[in-house]
């Protein structure tokens, strides 16, 4: 029964993989999002190799490694997208790993992916409204015959959508198709499907990456303020500035490894971060 | 008593299919059209919802010809009818449901050729369990309803007024569904399922109900057309049936309801007009003053005497509607070019 459990598994195979790589990491109990020696293989290929690290409540985390460092495998090790091969994952401690997608994003996890998926042939209003929770008229009975509640819900979540829309200045374009957005609007889009599932934790993989740059920073205010609001970010980026000035913690991954976690400053000048990533001085 | 002449009578029979297609059209638009499900067995949900109308309204065995079925209801007419077509309905959806369970998860061109596959299983039972379904005699008591109160042209008046209220009824109820968040969902997880589900909906549910729903609204076709034409044969229910609703559905449009509707009606006019070639052919060859007389047959020949003529003629005629269509409208004739974009690609 015990290969039905995967959380005694993970704790006993991969409980300590982590901690040569991750002098600074500092895992608590306090953190909302708690990755704890993830192993992701496919094939003979390690991608993530016993990552851990913690996102706290309320805070902006920053993911950075070079490419093939394994950080979109572990966005979806964390999402279900896939099964990890060890270790485990908590949100607000309990486990979540060797959960489906949808059961891990109704548990309050959202997040965006590299590549934007965007519903394209329906409208940007379409797209947010999508994205609601418990909708009476998404069960065809619920719509057939409770016209009533499903109208108060629908006015609500279209009042959400507006004010959404109107928060990441969409607004203009509620009712154009998806299909004729730009690739910034795009970003911006599959952000605000993410707020229209009110998760406790956004998960963003490269949000500003092929964003022009004053869209980049209209999108970097609009993650500061949502974060001034108590939202806890987590979030894949390489411009070393943005990730820099925008990131309470910075988590470094090289190798499908941590190799340096903490404050910006401090990871800045590790030496092992600037030899694997930033290139080295001289 | 008089038959109703030729040209009503043609009509009229034109409109009855053209409605019955059209309620399979609508099932099949809710699979493809909204959900994005590449369904190539819908032949097999109509197939379901005929016999299952059979099976509870055919008389005992004893009383036919050729019968070997062990399992009847001979539910009386008129007021077994209803109780017929919920049973099409259900079965049809049943069925739907069981293929969907195990193959719902299958990506695009996967789907097409499971669901492709087991409608030919299906038929293929439909053939050999003669217990159930007289095998390839088929069960040709099924009774009309309201028949022996009307006279014949009355009848096929009133069944069609039954069949098109029918037809407007399920897509009324189609409407109300997709204007829903119901038809929200389906699109999203037409668009892109992984997105889907991170947005934390169950994209295999949603993907069985649809297609639940669209193989009970081909069920409900199957019944209304057992009690129309009075026979369930295993030899209507093959692949060109389905390929005859694709067709319908892309020509009307995919995602549009009015669409499905349309295009059944066009396509299966166009199919039933091919037997008035020959017609046309001799016609135009009379009217042609004698010098002219030599082109048509220099340019097509003398039309084949060959009874498979015209049944093959079908395929060229919605051949030919295709290629206009895919050429001057691919979106079809109501189709929305924006919705339906990326429709049928992999996210």
């Amino acid at each position: 029964m015990s290969a039905n459990s995967p959380t005694d598994d993970a704790a006993d195979a991969n409980g300590s993989t982590d901690d040569a790589a991750d002098a600074t990491d500092d895992t608590g109990s306090d953190d909302l999002l708690e990755v704890d020696g993830v192993v992701k293989q496919f094939g003979g290929l390690v991608a993530v190799d016993g990552v851990s690290f913690g996102v706290e409540e309320a805070s902006i985390t920053g993911l950075i490694g070079p490419n093939g460092a394994g950080k979109s495998t572990l966005f979806d090790c964390i999402t279900g997208v896939h099964d990890t091969d060890g270790g485990a994952v908590r949100l607000d401690g309990e486990p979540i790993h060797g959960r489906s997608p949808t059961e891990i994003a109704r548990l309050g996890v959202g997040r965006t992916f590299q590549t934007p998926k965007t519903f394209r042939g329906m409208t940007v209003r379409e797209n947010m409204a999508f994205a609601a929770k418990r909708q009476t008229g998404e069960r065809a009975l619920g719509a057939l015959f409770r016209p009533g509640t499903v109208g108060e819900e629908e006015a609500d979540v279209q009042a959400r959508v507006d004010e959404t829309l109107d928060f990441l200045e969409l607004d203009h374009l509620a009712d154009d198709y998806a299909s004729g957005l730009s690739g910034g609007q795009r970003k911006l889009l599959e952000l605000g499907r993410v707020l229209m599932l009110d998760p406790e934790i956004i998960m963003l993989d490269e949000p500003i990456a092929g964003v022009n740059p004053a869209l980049t920073d209209e999108l970097l205010a609009r993650l500061r303020e949502l974060n001034d609001r108590g939202r806890t970010i987590l979030f894949i980026e390489h411009d070393m500035d943005v990730v820099m000035e925008n990131c309470d913690r910075v988590v470094v991954m090289h190798n499908g490894q941590t190799l340096a976690s903490g404050p910006p400053s401090i990871v800045q000048d590790d030496e092992r971060v600037v030899e694997a990533y930033l290139g080295g001085y001289d | 008593m008089a038959l109703l002449t030729g040209w009503l009578s043609f009509f009229i029979t034109v409109a009855t299919i053209g409605c019955i297609y059209g309620l399979l059209t609508l099932g099949l638009n809710v699979h493809y059209g909204y959900t994005g499900l590449l369904n190539f067995g819908h032949v097999a949900f109509f197939a379901a919802g005929a016999y299952a109308s059979a099976i509870v309204t055919m008389p005992p065995p004893s009383q036919v010809t050729n019968a070997s079925y062990q399992l009847w209801l001979n539910l009386p007419m008129p007021l077994g009818f209803p109780v017929s077509l919920a049973a099409a309905t259900l079965v049809g959806g049943l069925l739907a449901f069981l293929i969907g369970l195990t193959s719902v998860r299958l990506g695009t061109h996967y789907l097409a050729i499971a669901t492709f596959a087991l409608a030919g299983v299906f038929g293929d039972v439909l053939v050999n369990e003669a217990w159930l379904t007289n095998g390839s005699f088929g069960m040709n008591s099924v009774p009309k309803p309201g028949r022996a109160m009307l006279s014949a042209d009355a009848w096929q008046l009133a069944y069609l007024a039954f069949v098109a209220a029918a037809l407007v009824g399920v897509y009324l109820v189609l409407t109300r569904l997709m204007d829903a968040p119901f038809g929200r969902l389906l699109k999203g997880v037409r668009e892109s399922e992984s997105a889907a589900k991170a947005l934390g909906k169950d994209t295999n549910v949603v993907k069985l109900k649809s297609f639940a729903i669209g193989g009970a609204i081909a069920g409900l076709a199957g019944g209304i057309y057992a009690h129309y034409l009075g026979s369930v044969v295993t030899a209507q229910f093959v692949p060109h049936v389905t390929f005859t609703v694709w067709a319908a559905m892309l020509l009307g449009g995919a995602a549009s309801n009015v669409g499905a509707v349309g295009g059944a009606f066009l396509v299966v006019a166009f199919e039933e007009s091919t037997r008035f070639i020959t017609t046309a052919y001799d016609w135009v060859q009379s009217v042609l003053p004698e010098a002219l007389s030599g082109i048509l047959p220099a340019l097509f020949g003398p039309l084949p005497n060959n009874p498979s003529f015209v049944p093959s003629m079908r395929f060229v005629v919605i051949g030919v509607l295709f290629v206009l269509v895919v050429r001057y409208r691919p979106e079809g004739l109501f189709g929305d070019p924006a919705e339906i974009d990326a429709l049928g690609e992999e996210d």
